[in-house]
């Protein structure tokens, strides 16, 4: 599955000049408010058309102003979450799941109502009206309606923007389970790092209507300058890790990673499942030698390996942990204090509280393309 | 009370005919209605004022103009009743049919307001929402649209019916006022307060008329609670 999309659209005053290519299970276009990834994705969807430019799918040419074409958004079988989920307010829940399945010549379905029912856990909606469900329960129905169309590709315009934290972490698992168990290439706009952080494979990074940059979620993460600057401490490390065992007694799990033993609060994954965690820069403390003494449990060895000296009074230090990058946000005062430069031993420190449930996740499963 | 049951064949006749013409009115009219409310409040087109004018004439124009111009458009030498008479066999002039021509043009703008009104509210991101979902911009009105402006279409149809059934100056001047064929009961009631002693009759069908009011009234509201409640919109 390649995504490739090259657009040059004009709303009004605001000019989106986006172009990346994608191959990823669940790219995210991440940017602050205004930085043009909601329109990227509607052009994506066939919403609008775009002024010129190219949007190519798996091999299928869906706009190219050059050679006018423009596939409607209804040819394109393209599925859609949007924020306000948009539920059909005159049909129960079944048949607004139904909805799509209508409209997909037979041999085109791969998805059945069982098993989107099962997946979202909305057997107990099917027979209410979209009027009486909650905002979370609106957003699993609108999920499953653009899955039972047996969409190619999945957009989600911040699915999780108008929920609280609770209905958030309701749908999240959701989410993981359509990129793991269902396969489906998804599209996701968002503008929380912990999203992102949690659920992509891909970060496409939008400001301004233009694409800042674009790769790996571990190695756009590392890029704290790519973040607002109210949110840098925010940005971190990603690091894949597998279980390696629980520590019933200290209610803990251990993580194995390539930087080494990470000890999270307990996580209810099988030993030897993948797991994905977010070590925030704020989070992470530097000593130069090794520790005693100290209530911090995870000390990570490495070197540094780049210092962003930034604007004020701050400064961003990358720590390679044995291949694995960890970024340490720390003041200006301590890196000089330490004398930190490029090529010195350090260790990392993390609490092991500062690893909310939030910031751990299923590790994307499957042939391991991250 | 028997005088008040006790009807003629004559007023049997025109109660009879008033519910037929303004029923024929109504429902003739929503096609064309629904169509010209969706371009009023969707297209951008050369001529909007123009056809929002027109279509607006029969509220601001004496009836007796509107039922005049009828004639000379469809009597049987006008232009349209020619072609119509000749081709199809259609005949308005001095029939029923006429009758419901006429009515259906005069409530055909309070008809498109109400339609046009619920079109302009319905949130066309669904519509939008429906297009991802495969389905093309005629499936989206019909089972989209359609569905969402029905409280509308409901409100425009009750309102083309009590016009139809209160119309009169465009109807006699257009069908003339002939008992069986073209008289209505505004016709009746305007006959009987035409000659001495018609002041029982006219009382009649005065209360005839207010109970067929007030029972479209009645049912376009249960109507609409229905339609409402299944959207929970109430």
């Amino acid at each position: 599955m390649t995504i490739a999309v090259d657009i040059r659209h004009r709303l009004g005053d605001f000019t989106l000049d986006a172009g990346f290519a994608s191959e990823g299970r669940l790219t995210a276009l991440f940017g602050p408010s205004g930085s043009g990834k909601s329109s990227l994705i509607n052009l994506i969807a066939g919403l609008i058309r775009p002024s010129q430019g190219r949007i190519e799918i798996d091999g299928r040419v869906l706009a190219d102003t050059g050679k006018g074409v423009f596939v409607p958004r209804h040819k394109r079988r393209i599925g859609m979450v949007f924020q306000d989920a948009r539920l059909f307010p005159h049909m129960s829940v079944k048949n607004n799941l139904h909805f799509g399945r209508w409209f997909t010549p037979a041999g085109e379905r791969y998805v059945e109502l069982d098993a989107v029912v099962e997946l979202l856990g909305i057997g107990a909606l099917l027979e209410r009206r979209p009027g009486k469900l909650s905002g979370g329960e609106k957003q699993r129905v609108a999920i499953g309606r653009a899955l039972l169309a047996s969409p190619r590709l999945l957009l989600m315009d911040e699915p999780l923007a108008s929920l609280d934290e609770a209905r958030k972490a309701e749908i999240l698992p959701y989410i993981e389970r359509l990129r793991d168990e269902m396969r489906i290439p998804i599209v996701y706009v968002s503008h929380s790092i912990g999203e992102v952080a949690r659920l992509a494979s891909d970060i496409v990074v939008l400001h301004n209507g233009r694409v800042a940059a674009c790769g790996p979620t571990v190695e756009i993460m590392q890029r704290l300058d790519l973040l607002p600057a109210d949110e840098r401490g925010e940005g971190g490390a990603v690091l894949e890790t597998t279980v390696a065992h629980h520590d019933e007694a200290f209610g803990m799990t251990v993580l194995g990673s390539a930087a080494g033993e990470i000890r999270v609060p307990r996580i209810d994954v099988a030993v030897g499942a993948l797991v994905r965690v977010r070590i925030r820069a704020r989070d992470v403390m530097i000593a130069t030698e090794r520790p005693k003494g100290l209530s911090a449990l995870n000390i990570l060895q490495g070197k540094v390996a780049a210092i962003d000296k930034g604007a004020g009074a701050t400064a961003e230090v990358r720590i390679d942990c044995n291949g694995a990058a960890v970024v340490a946000r720390i003041t200006e005062q301590s890196r000089q204090g330490l004398k930190l430069e490029p090529g010195l031993p350090v260790f990392a420190v993390v609490k092991t509280v500062s690893f909310d449930q939030a910031n751990t996740a299923a590790g994307l499963r499957g042939e391991a393309d991250v | 009370m028997d005088w008040l049951l006790d009807l003629t064949p004559d007023e049997w006749n025109a109660v009879r005919l008033s519910i037929k013409v303004a029923t024929v009115a109504m429902l003739a009219s929503v096609p064309p209605a629904i169509f010209i409310a969706y371009a009023l409040a969707r297209w951008r087109f050369w001529g909007k004022t123009v056809v929002n004018g027109i279509v607006h004439l029969p509220l601001v124009l004496p009836p007796v103009v509107t039922g005049y111009l009828l004639l000379l458009a469809f009597g049987r030498r006008g232009p349209a009743g020619a072609f119509l008479a000749e081709h199809f066999g259609i005949v308005f002039s001095f029939r029923w049919t006429g009758a419901a021509l006429a009515c259906g043009i005069m409530g055909f703008p309070l008809m498109v307001r109400a339609i046009r009104l619920s079109i302009e509210s319905v949130d066309r991101k669904l519509e939008a929402a429906a297009g991802t979902l495969g389905a093309n911009p005629l499936w989206v009105f019909t089972i989209v649209t359609v569905p969402l402006i029905l409280p509308g279409i409901i409100a425009g149809a009750i309102l083309s019916f009590a016009k139809a059934m209160g119309e009169f100056g465009a109807t006699i001047t257009f069908v003339s006022n002939i008992p069986g064929e073209t008289q209505t009961l505004p016709s009746a009631i305007y006959t009987f307060t035409q000659v001495p002693g018609g002041d029982e009759g006219a009382l009649r069908l005065t209360l005839i008329s207010i109970a067929i009011s007030m029972l479209a009234l009645v049912a376009s509201e249960v109507l609409a609670r229905k339609v409402g409640k299944r959207m929970d919109i109430e």
